[in-house]
């Protein structure tokens, strides 16, 4: 199987917190709510726990992607 | 390469490139002056390759390949779109104001130039300077490019109006903030077509590249880091403003040509409020390029040099502009919102004597804030902090303490404040 890892669309998560309460093996919650997600792919025994946090986040902004997807060249910010 | 026009001022090695035959009136440089100076606008058989033969990067900040975004920009699915960015969102920074004010044939020229070779039929400029902008749409009424419409667009006045996304959003009738990404807008981006989003001064080099050649661009600035740049300096100095300077100078011949410092400096603010703090010492050999600051952690960033006096407080420097930078966040990250603003109140803490603020937490949160927001606002901010934090150890222990400034002189960085 394919390894994946965490990602978190910034702008849609909200602070709810449900994806630390449902995987705090990867995700924890800074002291404003907002979740700090472990670096790395998530351990194949433990994706179900991701895949329930993604499927739990009322926004969202949680999602599970392969780590060897291709990643898009880096640009610049501002030019 | 072609033979280029001869410059009023022969040498590929002189100065000035970009600020060449500006009006002493500070009216912006006419089409017919325009030419004058710089000779009339040339249509390369192949603008990527020049570029790329020229070395030349970004001047906006994050210094990228030019000819790697024309090509990813080129790569894309449908016709693009060219979007100068002249927002400048950043205080300390004048030098897109200025080149997009005093000299818009330049910035225009490398603009057609660049949707040209894309096959762009759309160039938008973006500046939050209504003056700029008047100038922008004064020089485009005098040109006929062929193909090419130009057109301006006043963006708001805020730091984080230059992001690339929040640019696009704000063209396509939305916010001036930043979006997720994927999808860059090399990709998708104006209308959801695959949008090239330069820096004014960057097109700007483009334009004379494409008359004088790489080689003659390549004449200035070190092997890695070729050409001119433009600087904007300010605080402590004699003469405070936009200088065009070769990559690689030292920071002390500038001083030098802005008529040297006005008071004894202890530091310099090197890249702008995203940039990081050089001691004195540091200052008096520092060159100005990415590879020599590197190993004082720091790097040209928006090309903004601020030089402290001495008789100024690093601390209440700092803490103006942490304040400033949290007000700045656009809203929409947790942690850049959340963040920034309690760093900015220990900040603040500090500075009230009887205030006690944990040291410690300040480290924490400084440690957990970067990489956590949709843009790198947040980065930037802490990068700013922290290097505030090791430069100016003694007067932070001072405040850490209780302590209270050492002296605190006039207020140096500037801040926008809104209404």
């Amino acid at each position: 199987m394919a390894r994946q890892k965490l990602r978190v669309d910034r702008i849609a998560c909200d602070g709810r917190g449900l994806c630390a309460e449902l995987f705090p093996e990867g995700i924890a919650l800074d002291e404003w709510g907002f979740p700090i997600l472990r670096d790395g792919a998530v351990p194949p025994e433990l994706l179900k726990h991701a895949r329930r946090a993604v499927a739990a986040c009322p926004t969202l902004a949680l999602r599970l992607e392969r780590v060897d997807e291709r990643r898009l060249p880096l640009v610049a910010r501002g030019g | 390469m072609s033979a280029a026009p001869a410059l009023p001022d022969a040498g590929a090695r002189r100065l000035p490139r970009l600020l060449a035959g500006l009006r002493s009136d500070g009216a912006h440089v006419s089409l017919g002056g325009h030419t004058r100076t710089h000779g009339a606008l040339p249509a390369p058989r192949d603008l990527v390759t020049m570029i790329e033969r020229s070395g030349l990067t970004g001047r906006g900040g994050a210094s990228f390949p030019v000819a790697a975004k024309l090509d990813a920009v080129r790569s894309g699915r449908g016709r693009p779109v060219v979007l100068v960015n002249g927002a400048e969102g950043e205080p300390a920074s004048g030098k897109d104001k200025v080149l997009l004010g005093y000299a818009p044939h330049l910035v225009l020229d490398g603009a057609v130039l660049a949707a040209r070779a894309l096959g762009a039929r759309e160039v938008i400029v973006a500046t939050a300077s209504r003056t700029a902008s008047a100038a922008v749409s004064a020089a485009a009424g005098e040109r006929r490019d062929a193909g090419v419409s130009i057109r301006e667009i006043v963006v708001p006045d805020r730091f984080v109006a230059g992001e690339e996304t929040a640019l696009v959003q704000f063209v396509n009738g939305g916010a001036c903030l930043p979006t997720s990404t994927p999808p860059r807008p090399f990709e998708r981006g104006v209308n959801g077509a695959p949008t090239l989003v330069q820096n004014a001064e960057t097109l700007a080099h483009v334009a004379l590249i494409a008359r004088n050649g790489p080689d003659w661009f390549r004449a200035l600035g070190t092997a890695e880091e070729p050409g001119s740049a433009l600087v904007t300096l300010s605080g402590a100095v004699r003469r405070p403003g936009v200088y065009e300077i070769p990559l690689g100078q030292t920071l002390a011949e500038l001083l030098e040509d802005a008529g040297g410092t006005s008071a004894e400096i202890q530091a310099f603010l090197i890249g702008g409020y995203f940039g990081t703090w050089i001691g004195a010492a540091d200052g008096a050999t520092v060159r100005l390029a990415d590879a020599e600051l590197a190993p004082l952690d720091a790097a040209l960033g928006a090309r903004a040099i601020v030089a402290l006096p001495a008789s100024s407080c690093g601390v209440v420097e700092t803490a103006r502009v942490a304040r400033y930078l949290a007000a700045e966040s656009a809203g929409q990250c947790g942690p850049c919102v959340h963040g920034l603003a309690a760093v900015a109140n220990d900040l603040g803490g500090l500075l009230q004597r009887r205030a006690s603020v944990d040291e410690s937490l300040l480290h924490r949160r400084l440690g957990i804030i970067p990489g956590r927001g949709a843009c790198h606002h947040p980065d930037g901010a802490v990068r700013f902090v922290r290097s505030a934090l090791t430069v100016f150890g003694d007067e932070f222990a001072r405040h850490f303490q209780g302590r209270g400034c050492s002296g605190a002189g006039k207020p140096i960085l500037p801040v926008k404040v809104r209404a």
